[in-house]
């Protein structure tokens, strides 16, 4: 079978540019903390304290200066809490989870996007060091009122 | 002796019948879709047509509809009388009829059942389904018979090649019907979780016979059919790419051996590689989406042979034409005949549609446009424009050929070509653009309270490329129309079939046309990205979660 000198260049040269966008993406996801949610937080349970911070609502708590744990409910359409303060520099662990539908749960201008089920613990960490607004959005179709599922995180200045 | 029978085949009129049926039903559903989606492009810019327009009750609804009309009913229908066509012209033999009247019988009465669910507003779960969002039960139903109706055209066609090689023993499988096996068993193979899924749960579970579902479990065997489906979709056009439009530029094919493999390879690579759908999903593992990154990248190469191929086949053409210097050739491609122009377009947006997918499946980089209207973005590229306005390439012909009449207008086609793929450019670019500034996809965002300053512009974009796609789309019809019953009879359109450049002969290896060794490789590939993750969800599977129909 006759396979023709610049064919075979040309398929060369895509596999080695194919390796190389690989070796860069492997890089970034295990050397520079860029990371997609994995097995372990299907099991991760929150770490919920009971009474005021009871696992079935929603609610802000601060472990440590800068250190902040969100449980985050969603439902057909709203995010409960819908509104967060936090000073610049905190960093934040989202424990998220439905009680009825997949929905998503995506922070504009961040890496966190995740998709939100009702039988199992979302969870994602983010450091917030610029001050200002960060809306967050439901980017997973859930019915008619899907486009109002909203909510936002204000960075105050220090 | 069957050699000279077969050259007096002429089709009968219920054959021919039976293709113009399946292509007819499809491109009638694509206008409704596109007329949607236009709905949803204004919708995007601030203008709610919903109310104006009483063809469905929300810009949710006509989503649904929009999805799947044009990605599942509009290819599976084209693609149904294609490849039956194509099968039955390369061994110059009769399709059963019989069979195929059923098939398209499965398949129409499932899309009725589907059109019922969807325009009823019971169904309003798009076209991925996603449970736990609850649709009619005729959606399921509807679409799963569907399905089976691609299984039938597997077993036809099948059937169809192994008659002719008993026939024509020591020969290899004509191009055209290799082409079309390839990508009937391809889906065969890949279309198996999807149908477990819709008849084996969603289906019982839409009657009230089980309770509820597990989510992960279900969108994990969404996407196990959900991203082959995507060559389902594609190897067609790559059909008329590699083994009919060369002959169509007056020049040959390139690399037959190379044009096989390519095909060939798409049976493992197609299947293995789900789980690029659901990286940002919680509990399935980050290495085993590593793994299936890996895959997606290999699924890639296929493609890049592709783009060599068949730009080397269309050089001999516009060479042959006279063209000179580098590209000299491109501009001496027939232009003017609207089924190259149409397919030469198409690969134009399709090459960077595919550009686009490969930053889809760049494992983490997914976390910036995951869900954003960058995705849409991509896929009207790829499905939109590289399958179907090759699809349109293939009417302009085809339809001739079938009813013995002339194209209504030459003219009008080949602009409406054009208008495609400039309308196709400006929606595609506005959407990938608001996609990376964070603009959810499958979301009526010009009414959404968190819609941003910067989405404004994109968003015109996205608007004003739809009316210009709107426009060829009807273009397009209009003009089927005329050449179905207004168009004078003309002379008879020859199918154009591809030589290579090369007859490779007998040299030409046996393993690129056998499909066993190949099928095998697919479900060894499969067994190892799926099976600890399936073996897990199944394990366990908690079947709870119960159905919900907010729209």
């Amino acid at each position: 079978m006759h396979i023709d000198k610049y064919e075979r260049n040309w398929i060369r040269l895509a596999g080695g540019m194919l390796v190389v966008f690989l070796l860069a993406l492997t890089v970034s996801a295990f050397f520079l903390g860029i990371q997609l949610p994995g097995i372990a937080d299907h099991a991760t349970p929150v770490a919920a304290a009971g009474g005021e911070f009871d696992v079935n609502r929603g609610w802000v708590r601060e472990l440590a200066p800068g250190r902040y744990e969100v449980n985050m409910r969603a439902r057909v359409w709203a995010f409960e809490p819908n509104e967060i303060r936090i000073p610049a520099g905190s960093t934040v662990t989202f424990y998220i989870h439905s009680d009825d539908i997949i929905h998503g749960f995506k922070i504009q201008d961040t890496t966190v996007s995740l998709m939100v089920f009702p039988d199992v613990t979302a969870m994602a960490t983010y450091t917030f060091e610029k001050p200002g607004e960060y809306p967050f959005v439901c980017h997973e179709y859930c019915g008619a009122g899907h486009h109002f599922m909203s909510g936002r995180i204000i960075v105050e200045a220090l | 002796m069957s050699q000279v029978a077969a050259k007096q085949y002429e089709m009968p009129r219920s054959e021919r019948n039976l293709y113009l049926w399946f292509i007819g039903i499809g491109f009638a559903h694509l206008m409704v879709g596109l007329f949607l989606g236009f709905m949803q492009g204004m919708q995007h810019a601030g203008i709610d047509l919903y109310r104006v327009i009483p063809i469905v009750r929300h810009y949710y609804q006509g989503l649904t509809a929009h999805g799947v009309f044009n990605v599942l009913v509009f290819t599976t229908f084209f693609i149904a009388g294609f490849l039956l066509f194509a099968t039955g012209t390369s061994l110059k033999k009769p399709v059963p009829l019989r069979l195929g009247w059923v098939t398209f019988w499965v398949m129409t009465i499932g899309l009725a059942l589907t059109d019922y669910a969807i325009f009823s507003n019971t169904s309003s779960v798009l076209f991925t389904a996603y449970s736990p969002l609850q649709a009619h039960w005729t959606f399921y139903l509807g679409l799963a018979l569907i399905v089976v109706g691609t299984w039938l055209q597997l077993l036809i066609v099948g059937r169809m090649v192994l008659d002719w090689r008993k026939e024509n023993p020591g020969q290899r499988t004509p191009l055209l019907a290799f082409g079309a096996l390839t990508t009937l068993l391809m889906w065969g193979l890949a279309s198996i979780p999807l149908a477990i899924l819709f008849v084996g749960i969603l289906l019982p579970w839409s009657l009230n016979l089980i309770p509820g579902v597990d989510v992960l479990l279900n969108r994990t065997l969404f996407w196990m059919s959900g991203h082959p489906i995507v060559y389902f979709w594609l190897l067609p056009a790559y059909v008329s790419w590699y083994f009919m439009l060369p002959k169509q530029v007056g020049g040959k094919l390139f690399s037959e051996p190379l044009a096989r493999l390519a095909f060939l390879l798409f049976i493992p690579l197609s299947l293995p590689v789900g789980f690029h759908h659901q990286y940002v999903d919680p509990g399935v593992s980050e290495g085993y989406k590593y793994i299936h990154a890996i895959l997606t990248f290999a699924v890639f190469m296929p493609s890049v042979m592709t783009a060599f191929t068949v730009l080397a086949s269309l050089e001999t053409g516009g060479r042959a034409r006279g063209g000179k210097g580098l590209f000299g050739w491109v501009r001496a491609l027939p232009w003017g005949d609207p089924s190259v122009s149409a397919q030469l377009l198409a690969m134009v947006l399709f090459a960077l549609g595919g550009v686009s997918g490969l930053m889809n499946a760049s494992f983490n980089m997914n976390l910036v446009i995951h869900n954003t209207l960058f995705v849409p973005g991509h896929f009207h590229l790829t499905v939109g424009t590289g399958s179907a306005l090759t699809f349109m390439g293939v009417v302009y012909w085809l339809v001739p050929h079938l009813t013995g009449r002339r194209l209504f207008s030459r003219k009008m086609a080949v602009l409406q070509t054009w208008l495609w793929f400039i309308g196709m450019a400006i929606m595609s670019r506005g959407m990938s653009w608001a996609g990376m500034l964070g603009a959810p996809r499958r979301t009526a965002l010009g009414a959404a309270p968190y819609f941003m300053e910067e989405w404004v512009l994109p968003s015109w974009f996205t608007a004003i490329g739809g009316i210009i796609l709107t426009v060829s789309g009807f273009m397009f019809f209009f003009n089927m129309l005329g050449s179905l019953w207004l168009a004078p009879k003309g002379q008879k359109v020859e199918v154009p079939v591809a030589e290579p450049l090369i007859d490779e002969g007998a040299r030409m290896p046996l393993w690129l046309d056998r499909f066993t060794v190949w099928a095998g490789a697919a479900v060894l590939l499969v067994a190892i990205a799926y099976t600890p993750t399936l073996v897990r969800l199944i394990s366990d599977a908690s079947f709870t979660v119960p159905g919900l129909s907010p729209f």
